[in-house]
This record gives C-alpha cells, sequence and structure tokens, in this order.
C-alpha cells in the first residue's frame, strides 16, 4: 500500500532523513519507532507533503506521489494526525471535525463518520460546542485522531498518539487503534512508547539519525535483548 | 449639523472599513501588513473611471468590472510577488518590503497610463435630498451607507458561513493543520486576495463617487487610514475592522467640523499612534501588529 525508498529530506543544512526504506501493506498495523530526534516526524512529514525529499520516492497504491502537495495527498485516502495535536484552537470540536472532512462531498457517510468517531469518544460528543483550545491536553489527542479519522483516510499516520496522556488514556488509545484497524483502516504509527506499539504492531522499524536500524515482525522485536535494551526501557 | 456630522463620519467610516477589512483578511491569513493595499484601491478606482466615464457604462457595470479586475490585481500580487517568497521561507520583512515596492509599482502604472493629474468622477446615487421627518440625508451619502453595509455582511456571511470561509479560518488558525485536511492553502490565499482586491475596488468607486475625483496616488492616504482603522479594530478581525473604520471616519468628520480641513488626514495617524502605544492588539484583537 506504501512504499518508500532511499528517502532523504533536509532542514536548511541539516540532513534528517538519510536514506529510509519503508514498507506499510494493506490492513497491518506497523509501528515506526526511534529515540527523540531520529527523523519519525520528518518521515511522515515528507510522506504526506508538507516537507520535501530531496531523493528518493514516495509510492502510494502504486503511484509516485513523492513532493505532491498535502492537499493531493490526503485526497488519496492518506491521513495524517500531527505530533502535537494541532488542533484549530479557536474552533468547536464540532467544527474541528467538520473539517476533516473537508475533501468529502457524501452528506450520508460524514454523518456516518461523525458517528463512528463520537462512538470511539463519547467525551468529544459531550464537549462538541466547546472551543478545542480549552480542550484538555488528552481531550485534544482524541480530537486530531477523530478529525483525521474524519477525512475517511485508508492509511492513517498517527504521530505520537500517547504522548502526555495519563496511563488510563494511553490504553484507551492503543485500544481505539486496534479497532481503527478491525474496522479497515491501516495504520502506520510512531510512538515513544516502544513496548506498547510493538504489542498491537504487525511489523516494526526501528530509526535512528535519520536510517532505519532494524526492521522484523513486532512480536520477535518486544522479544530481542537488543531493542529491549535500547528502547524498551526495564520491561 | 450634529446629525450632519455624524453622519458625514458614519459614510466615510463605512468606506474606510471595506478597505479595512482588505487589510485585515490577508493579515489573518498571512500575518502579513500588505502596505500595497492602498494602492489596489486607487487601480480599482481607475477601473471604476474607464468604465464609468471613458466607456460612458454606468456606475453598476463600473462596480462589476472593476471589482474583477482589482481582485484578480490582488491575486498576482500575491501569486507574482509573495508566494515566491513564501516557498523560499524569506523573513516577514522581505515580504512587507516587498509590498511597499508593489504599490510604488501600481502607482506609476496608474500614473503612466492616466496621467497624475486628478480626474473627475460622477457622483453616484444622486438622487436628491432624502427627508426623514426632521431630518434631511443625503442620498449620495445614505446608498454609499448602505452598500457598504451590504457588502460587509456578505463578507461576513462568506468567512463565517460558507465552505471556502471555514477553509479561510482553518488557514488562519493553523496553516500546518489545514494542509492535512486537504485544504489547497495556495487556493485559499489567492481567494483571500480576491476578496481583499474586491472590496477595496468597491470602496475605491464609492470615494470616487462621493469626492468626484480620481488621481494614482488616492490610495496612499485612503490607505493609511483604513490601515489605523484595522490596527484599532484588531488587525485580522473583521467586525473589529468595522468599528475602527467607523470611529476613524467619526473623528474625522468631527475633527474638520470643530478644527477646520487642515486636520482631516491627522486625526488617522493620531489615533493610529495612540493605539500603537496602549493597545497594540487594538480594541478587539488577539494579536499584536509586531509580527509584521
Ligand atoms: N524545523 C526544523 N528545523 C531544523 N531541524 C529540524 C526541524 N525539525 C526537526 N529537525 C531536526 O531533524 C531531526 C529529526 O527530527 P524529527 O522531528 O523527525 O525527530 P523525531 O524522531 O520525530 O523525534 P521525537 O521523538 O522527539 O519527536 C532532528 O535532529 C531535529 O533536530
Ligand atoms: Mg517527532
Amino acid at each position: 500500500m506504501l512504499k518508500i525508498e532511499n528517502l532523504h529530506t533536509y532542514y536548511g543544512n541539516i540532513h534528517a532523513l538519510k536514506g529510509i526504506n519503508l514498507e506499510v501493506e494493506q490492513g497491518e498495523i506497523v509501528t515506526l519507532i526511534g529515540s527523540n530526534g531520529a527523523g519519525k516526524t520528518t518521515t511522515l512529514g515528507t510522506m504526506t507533503g508538507l516537507l520535501k525529499a530531496t531523493e528518493g520516492k514516495v509510492f502510494y497504491e502504486g503511484t509516485d506521489i513523492t513532493n505532491r502537495p498535502p492537499y493531493e495527498i490526503v485526497k488519496m485516502g492518506m491521513s495524517l494526525s500531527p505530533e502535537g495535536r494541532e488542533v484549530f484552537p479557536q474552533m468547536s470540536v464540532e467544527e474541528n471535525l467538520k473539517l476533516g472532512a473537508f475533501i468529502r462531498n457524501d452528506k450520508e457517510g460524514i454523518e456516518e463518520s461523525f458517528k463512528r468517531v463520537y462512538d470511539l469518544f463519547p467525551r468529544l460528543l459531550e464537549r462538541k460546542k466547546q472551543t478545542a483550545s480549552t480542550l484538555s491536553g488528552g481531550e485534544q489527542q482524541m480530537l486530531a485522531i477523530g478529525r483525521s479519522l474524519m477525512t475517511s483516510p485508508k492509511l492513517l499516520l498517527l504521530d505520537e498518539p500517547s504522548l502526555g496522556l495519563s496511563p488510563n488514556l494511553v490504553l484507551l488509545i492503543f485500544d481505539l487503534i486496534k479497532s481503527i484497524k478491525e474496522q479497515g483502516t491501516t495504520v502506520l504509527l510512531v510512538e515513544q512508547n516502544a513496548n506498547m506499539a510493538l504489542s498491537i504492531a504487525d511489523r516494526g522499524y526501528v530509526i535512528e539519525t535519520g536510517k532505519v536500524i532494524i526492521k522484523g515482525n513486532a512480536k520477535d522485536m518486544l522479544k530481542d535483548e537488543n531493542i529491549k535494551k535500547a528502547y524498551l526501557g526495564s520491561l | 449639523m450634529l446629525f450632519q456630522q455624524i453622519f458625514d463620519g458614519l459614510t466615510l467610516g463605512m468606506v474606510y472599513a471595506l478597505i479595512a477589512v482588505g487589510y485585515s483578511l490577508v493579515f489573518g491569513i498571512l500575518r502579513l501588513v500588505n502596505f500595497s493595499h492602498g494602492s489596489v484601491y486607487a487601480f480599482g478606482a481607475h477601473i471604476a473611471l474607464v468604465v464609468a466615464v471613458s466607456m460612458q457604462w454606468g456606475i453598476f457595470p463600473a462596480l462589476v468590472i472593476s471589482i474583477i479586475f482589482t481582485g484578480l490585481l490582488g491575486i498576482m500580487i500575491d501569486k507574482i510577488s509573495l508566494k515566491p517568497l513564501r516557498e523560499k521561507k524569506s523573513k516577514p520583512i522581505a515580504a512587507l518590503i516587498t509590498t511597499i515596492g508593489v504599490s510604488y509599482i501600481i502607482q506609476n502604472l496608474l500614473m503612466i497610463i492616466f496621467g497624475s493629474h486628478s480626474k473627475w468622477f460622477p457622483k453616484i446615487f444622486d438622487y436628491g435630498i432624502i427627508k426623514l421627518g426632521d431630518i434631511s440625508i443625503n442620498s449620495t451619502q445614505l446608498f454609499i451607507f448602505l452598500v457598504s453595509l451590504l457588502l460587509l455582511v456578505f463578507l461576513t456571511i462568506i468567512i463565517q458561513k460558507t465552505k471556502i470561509g471555514l477553509a479561510m479560518r482553518a488557514v488562519e488558525q493553523n496553516p500546518k493543520a489545514a494542509h492535512l485536511m486537504g485544504i489547497n492553502v495556495n487556493y485559499i490565499i489567492s481567494f483571500t486576495f480576491f476578496l481583499g482586491g474586491a472590496s477595496a475596488a468597491i470602496a475605491g468607486t464609492l470615494i470616487s463617487g462621493y469626492y468626484q475625483v480620481v488621481y494614482p496616488n488616492m490610495g496612499f492616504i485612503a490607505g493609511l487610514k483604513a490601515f489605523s482603522a484595522a490596527v484599532l479594530g484588531g488587525i485580522g478581525v473583521l467586525y473589529g475592522s468595522v468599528i475602527g473604520g467607523l470611529v476613524v471616519g467619526l473623528s474625522e468628520s468631527f475633527a474638520v467640523s470643530y478644527f477646520g480641513g487642515g486636520y482631516r488626514d491627522a486625526v488617522a495617524f493620531v489615533i493610529l499612534i495612540l493605539v500603537l502605544i496602549i493597545r497594540p492588539k487594538g480594541i478587539f484583537g488577539k494579536k499584536e501588529i509586531t509580527k509584521v
């Protein structure tokens, strides 16, 4: 479904991605882990057209989408829930979700997506008229994920969805990611919480300073001594 | 007498508001004070001059054609001079200086084509004096007031109630997230420049029909006054621009009556300076002008 070949991205002189290779198959949860500054967010940004690749290719469903503008990529069915939530601060929860459905014209489908999102996050339904900037961090995270789902994506990219959430909420978010997958959406998950991410993922990639250094089956990676030491803490 | 001053002030104020919303819309979306806006307004007046005077097509065709051409000029300014800077991620000051340069280019083109002298423009909406009980109202002023009001309501509806308005607000509040919602941000910026140009065209035509003159650097003072109005109301806030426009218009009208015509243009700048000192965000503003 998604194939990244030898991707390079710069911020000015900083060479952030140094040839990333990565694949996601339809129906999978794939997780991308790695320490701070490894290049995870940059990988997602380059895939979605927010950042320009200087070298390499991104293929989505067989089409070369390298350096296409973000609005074209979103329309093809790839949606990013960005790091740091990035909600529309002065808009209500409902308007934020409505913007998620900006590219769609199927009224009934949009209604259904609203229902799906409100079912997943009853909290958002309770607060649908509340201004997004006044939501708690966890609620904003739910809103960001909900908003991505409103685009009705085939491939959902999540950048650290559990960041800053209480343990309960983290569990809830990971459960949710599983149910998103079961409902037929493919997921690429970037996480600091490597243990949790690997436990729900099918496959995983570890990136370090702009390169993939380990890849494999998530179950095997969970047991791998090196990965355990470097990324899974004492668990 | 008092009523006449108030009414003069409100009429001028509504027109300033129309120009001010152009500053506000662009600032909202790009965090940029577009100093070419005054010249865009003058351009609009000259297009109306061509249609209404040279071609004798009447005032309504003049308005419509001026709206279209001036709106397109707004888009061109962005596409040719500002978009390349955005793409190179230049410093905000570069864009600011560019808009000042563009302003002079437009003014000079108008001088080359039309000459720098003042040209006569027909009085618009001239249906004589309308009597409401004891009060008599000049129809030109009344119609200018009403047309401006109507347009400001129309703009508000576009921004608050339509899908493209929703996209404009999204780009304003979080451009990165707007990209991720599948919004074509460059298209929205173009549309914003079109709206700004169109409002300036209407303001230019109305004011020309009020003072009955058109000249290439007519946008300089009008632009600065409207800019003061936008800053006063809180730049980036639409209804703030309207209130700001009315305050500037009313102050100007009272200053002219009490201190004489020589003070006509000074008041707006006194207001601007006071606002920048006392409340840089403006009355309703959330953002400070210092972001450029
Ligand atoms: N806007 C930027 N300008 C300059 N350098 C940047 C910028 N954004 C990221 N970088 C650099 O690029 C590298 C990769 O950053 P990236 O944000 O992709 O890391 P990450 O893996 O997402 O880290 P984290 O887990 O902390 O979110 C880092 O060295 C970072 O300092
Ligand atoms: Mg990151």
